[in-house]
């Protein structure tokens, strides 16, 4: 067993893995975070990615060994409060972003990464290209791209947490 | 799926790293670089090492220029290539052919030499470092040695990359001015694995003729291509778009061996596309 100390959401996390501990086994086992959901569980469908020091990274294609020592923002990390949400989960949840869900974990986080680096979303060929990591396979893409281009607007205004 | 159990080591350099993959304790040892390709590998217990031995604390992580080329540590994340300011004005090819790697999410945690190692047929930065005649830095316990692109791609997932030696860097020349790049590839959807993939490299001289040519495919074989006619057939002629299309046929008809028909169709087309578009970044038009 190895112990793994990281900041997730801001708070520091330790626990005991095993080296083959999956970080997303071990974010959602090991410290109780169930948000961040596992679907393929060899990196093609997205609903697993965090950001790892700020930038999205698959949590299934991770050890939790090697996330020792790095600050994780996972989808609990978006809502300021209790009742309160962040600005792109409230743009999704306002133009119909989700369905079932499953996949939005992942969708809002790489969303946070597009939105923080500021750049501007171009066509909605090269959003779809930048959403294209991540799957969703009941509202199709339409109602998330909308959302997206609602959160970058509200973020216009608000500026990015 | 789960990955089988492992032991784990995380040295702290790479006389270490070399040492745990010697060690015959662990014949299977694996080296971890980004895991993108390793870790599905773990998960779906195709791969059962007995030993990790993660190489992100080794220090491999640097851009290094020097003496017209720059050395790129094995653990460069591909996510680097893209967005360094560097390597975008004087190596515009690997940036182009990086943002063909998966999605960020991917290229953030993936290293160029976990790419370069693993030599799936399909991989982009492989076709890449054949076009920029790159040499590899192989290190065991008893030194460095250098291999050129060609000689380091054995087969498909096979490097030259022997028993206790490890992939340490890569060192790809800067092409000299008035060279123009390009990379195209088709894929069913962006970011899925290419169908066919093409790097293409040309050179012209002070009167608008091309003096050096160069063409890498991936995806249409086990190991990345570059025809050694492709020079031949190009230099001394001027950037033209019919002499691009017939190397593009040619390069389609030579790979009846190891290509299915579309694929073979993708290539072609692919070829006299990113030759053209060379060209005109060349400053020769199309």
């Amino acid at each position: 067993m190895i112990r793994v100390r990281t900041t997730v959401n801001g708070r520091v996390r330790e626990a005991e893995v095993e080296p083959r501990r999956l970080l997303a086994d071990f974010l959602r086992e090991d410290l109780g975070l169930r948000g961040t959901h596992l679907g393929c569980e060899h990196g093609i469908c997205g609903a697993c990615t965090i950001l790892v020091d700020g930038e999205p990274a698959r949590s299934c294609l991770m050890l939790a060994v090697q996330a020792d020592g790095r600050a994780l923002t996972t989808v609990e990390g978006l809502a300021p409060g209790d009742g309160e949400l962040h600005p792109i989960q409230q743009a999704f949840h306002e133009r119909h972003g989700l369905q079932c869900g499953f996949c939005t974990p992942g969708f809002l986080l790489t969303t946070h990464y597009l939105l923080a680096r500021g750049e501007d979303l171009g066509s909605d060929e090269e959003l779809r290209a930048a959403l294209a990591g991540n799957l969703c396979r009941c509202t199709g893409y339409q109602n998330i791209v909308e959302a997206v281009r609602d959160a970058a607007a509200r973020l216009s205004q608000g500026g990015l947490r | 799926m789960k990955p089988p159990p492992f032991a784990y080591a995380a040295p702290a350099s790479v006389e270490e790293a070399l040492e745990l993959l010697a060690d015959p304790a662990h014949e299977d040892a694996r080296p971890l670089a980004g895991g993108q390709s390793l870790v599905p590998l773990l998960n779906m217990r195709l791969a059962r090492p007995s030993l990790l031995v993660d190489l992100d604390g080794l220090g491999l992580d640097a851009l290094e220029w020097a003496n017209g080329h720059v050395r790129i540590g094995a653990m460069v994340r591909q996510r680097a290539l893209e967005t360094d300011a560097a390597i975008a004005g004087r190596l515009p090819l690997l940036r182009e052919a990086a943002a063909h790697v998966a999605h960020v999410a991917i290229r953030t945690r993936g290293t160029v030499g976990g790419s370069l190692a693993h030599a799936d047929p399909a991989a982009e930065l492989p076709a890449a470092m054949l076009a920029l005649d790159a040499r590899l830095v192989v290190r065991s316990a008893a030194g460095a040695r250098t291999v050129a692109a060609p000689d380091f791609f054995a087969g498909p997932f096979t490097t030259a990359v022997g028993a206790g030696e490890l992939l340490e860097a890569v060192e790809v020349p800067v092409p000299p001015a008035r060279t123009g790049v390009a990379f195209v590839e088709a894929a069913r959807v962006h970011g899925a694995f290419a169908l066919a993939g093409v790097a293409a490299l040309l050179r012209l001289d002070g009167g608008g003729r091309i003096e050096h040519a160069r063409v890498a495919l991936c995806g249409v074989a086990g190991t990345p291509r570059a025809p050694e006619w492709v020079g031949g057939a190009l230099c001394g002629e001027p950037p033209d778009e019919r002499l691009f299309a017939q190397v593009g046929e040619r390069v389609r008809d030579e790979l009846a061996d190891s290509a299915d028909e579309h694929r073979r169709a993708l290539a072609g087309v692919l070829t006299r596309r990113a030759l053209a578009a060379a060209a005109a970044r060349a400053g020769g038009g199309s």
